[in-house]
């Protein structure tokens, strides 16, 4: 047991009957159609609810729901920078620490949220997210990864997967894209020892929510990596960001799972997998993919999800017939 | 009752802030910095002080949790200098942007390369262009009083900025003087509660640093412009407030036997105490020398500056760091008092002077020759500016 599973022991998730009413984030905002990052934050902030600060990285999220005078926000919201939210929410909680303890306000439950897109997590603001989740803030990190930077024009990250062509990794003669492969912030949201990460995508919304539930619940730092289709970005369809964040799943591309106080559960086991290939179709930035190149990421596709289930100690049962 | 007691002004800045009851510290140690810092985390760790640390891994992260913190309604302070001010300073612009009253020391410290940890004004400069009101001081005591008085002009919901309170680094921060630590009772009497305009409320949401498109960005930047300009005649008014409560008086240019000076020394921060010693030297020679000393930088108080040397007919302008590549313009301090100048009937001759960089001394002997210098040059003779106590 540890602070995490002690706070989620009686947990009691949403499902598709108890879902909030309630917008934090209201329609009318000016993001892209089909975008699927917003859809995840709709989701994740349906969860949180208002009585919430939330700390916004520069990015696709902040520019989309603040042109001054107009605001998405129906919590208080601040943006400072692009690779600050983790510091700026510290900064936050700390004040309403103090402040409550002093009796200046009286607002002890109130949850700390800070987000910010897959550059301003694992490139510019990767120190001050370790600094967060070292220091231990009671705050919930949300990193919505649509694998590059998107809100500057599709440039790689180090979060965009091998292969994949950006407008700073192009495929060309002698390039077949991103020459690296992506990070992996989950893991290292973990080996900071924060009580609570999990992977998560708007695909599978009920799951995303109660993780985003059970992040609130936790007292302490708590991760989630939130992977958002972008079909901007990713050169598919508007009405395919579902159907995309669903094949990521299924082909093990992008496993679902939680780590409570260093402890992995498996959300959603990929029993009969689909090939890459499946999950590259509708994505015009994978085109270019040779048939080596594909097979060279299918068998590290299959490696990454054979090493996640050596982790895992329990498959919840219950969440595999959901 | 106020103590006076012999103490490191660092430990004694520190003291003021706890006093001010502040809620949040964030802060990253940096040479000649970290004395204060540390103290104040001490008198959080003997419950001296309720407040928040926040030992953050960069300043950049230190303002921008002080950022997350004033706009969450608390009282904020931070301190660095140097090369943790140049990291920190893309926040700095958002913190008077955002108008927030965050309290940040900075003992004052040159910046990198060569990598050095003396005293100079290059962060002091470094922070000129950033919207936030800066404050210098001269003795242990002046840093001390500035400290409380940042919080005060800040706050002031008239003002609501971020406030820097400079004092020189090592020269000032790590000399024990025989200071006046005020009680708390006084200060609580002049400093009353923090209450936002504004802040991080759940039951009363408000959306803080959205985009600004060009259709507001100027009108944002011009706002901005006038609260830091309106703020000058309040900081002389809150200034005349804790003269009378405490007996300590200050204004936002002192001078020191200036009224009927020939020549003037203009300058600022802790070697006005070397200047002092100069020119009661050369009055006793019957040269008619005096100091006009800024204590505020930011907002400029031209006026007063002009005031103060209108009757002199050499001014010996000290600049503690070099603003690189201007072409008749040697440093920050000249080039305000010049163009302060350009418009006036008096034009007295000018000798700027760049001393004191990266910790190099500046003696008596030092003064003597900068007055000397521009005294008997003849009008046109005196180079745009000149290195002092430098080897060739």
């Amino acid at each position: 047991m540890g602070i995490a599973s002690d706070a989620l022991k009686n947990f009691k998730g949403f499902n598709l009957k108890n879902l909030p009413e309630v917008e934090p984030v209201s329609p009318g905002h000016r993001a892209c159609q089909g975008c699927g990052e917003v859809l995840a934050l709709r989701q994740a902030m349906k969860a949180i609810g208002t009585n919430a600060v939330v700390c916004s990285a520069t990015g696709c999220m902040e520019i989309i729901t603040s042109p001054f005078p107009q605001t998405a926000w129906r919590t208080p919201w601040l943006h400072v920078a692009f690779e600050n939210a983790a510091a700026v929410v510290s900064g936050v909680e700390s004040a309403f620490k103090a402040m409550n303890r002093k009796k200046i306000i009286n607002q002890p439950n109130t949850i700390f949220v800070a987000y910010g897109g897959d550059g301003a997590t694992a490139d510019i603001g990767m120190q001050a997210l370790s600094g967060a989740l070292e220091r231990g803030h009671n705050i919930i990190y949300f990193c919505f990864d649509n694998e590059a930077y998107m809100n500057t024009g599709i440039q790689r990250s180090s979060s965009t997967p091998f292969g994949a062509s950006t407008t700073t990794s192009p495929a060309g003669k002698k390039s077949s894209g991103q020459s690296t492969w992506k990070k992996n912030m989950a893991e290292i949201a973990v080996a900071h020892g924060a009580p609570y990460v999990a992977t998560a995508t708007p695909a599978f919304p009920i799951d995303l929510m109660n993780k985003v539930k059970k992040a609130s619940l936790v007292p302490g730092p708590a991760y989630i990596h939130i992977y958002s289709p972008c079909p901007t970005g990713w050169r598919c369809g508007i009405d395919e960001s579902i159907e995309i964040a669903r094949l990521a799943v299924q082909s093990k591309v992008f496993p679902l799972y939680e780590v409570i106080d260093g402890e992995y559960y498996l959300s959603r086991k990929v029993a009969k997998p689909k090939p890459v290939t499946e999950y590259f179709k509708p994505q015009r930035r994978f085109r270019h993919l040779t048939d080596a190149e594909v097979q060279y990421i299918q068998g590290r596709v299959d490696e990454n999800y054979e090493k996640l289930l050596k982790k895992i100690v329990v498959e919840d049962k219950k969440k595999e017939k959901e | 009752m106020s103590k006076q007691i012999g103490i490191e002004v660092s430990l004694a800045v520190a003291e003021a802030v706890g006093l001010c009851d502040v809620d949040v510290v964030a802060a990253y140690p940096i040479t000649p910095q970290t004395h204060i810092v540390e103290h104040l985390s001490e008198l959080v760790a003997d419950g001296h002080l309720d407040a928040e640390f926040v030992p953050v891994e960069s300043e950049h992260s230190a303002m921008s949790a002080c950022i997350g913190s004033s706009a969450a309604g608390a009282r904020t302070f931070t301190s660095t200098c140097s090369q943790g001010y140049a990291l920190m300073s893309e926040l700095c612009y958002i913190a008077s942007a955002l108008r927030l009253p965050i309290v940040m020391a900075v003992a004052n410290r040159a910046l990198s390369a060569p990598i050095n940890i003396w005293n100079d004004h290059a962060d002091l400069m470094y922070a000129r262009d950033t919207g936030w009101i800066q404050l210098i001081s001269e003795s242990g005591q002046e840093a001390v009083d500035m400290s409380i008085l940042g919080f005060r002009i800040g706050e002031d919901k008239r003002v609501l900025l971020p406030v820097q309170v400079n004092l020189d680094g090592f020269t000032l921060s790590h000399f024990i003087e025989p200071l006046t630590i005020p009680d708390a009772a006084d200060i609580k009497k002049f400093l009353p509660p923090y209450k936002p305009a504004l802040r991080l409320d759940p039951d009363n949401p408000a959306t803080l640093g959205p985009v600004g498109m060009p259709d507001i960005y100027t009108e944002a930047r011009k706002a901005q412009d006038e609260a830091l300009k309106a703020s000058k005649p309040i900081i002389a008014e809150i200034f005349k407030e804790f003269g009378k409560q405490f007996g300590r008086h200050y204004n936002l240019v002192e001078s020191y036997k200036a009224e009927d000076a020939e020549t003037i020394i203009v300058i600022m921060g802790s070697i006005a105490q070397t200047a002092m010693t100069a020119v009661d030297h050369l009055r006793s020679q019957g040269k008619k020398v005096g100091i006009v000393r800024l204590r505020v930088f930011r907002p400029f108080p031209g006026a007063e500056l002009f005031n103060a040397i209108k009757g002199a007919k050499n001014l010996v302008i000290l600049d503690r760091v070099k603003s690189f590549g201007g072409g008749e313009i040697s440093g920050p301090v000249a080039l305000e008092i010049k163009s302060v100048l350009y418009d006036k009937q008096h034009h007295p001759k000018v000798g700027n002077f760049l001393v004191g960089l990266g910790g190099r001394d500046v003696t008596v002997q030092n003064f003597e020759e900068m007055v000397e210098r521009v005294a008997s040059a003849k009008i046109g003779d005196l180079p745009a500016y000149e290195f002092i106590n430098v080897r060739e």
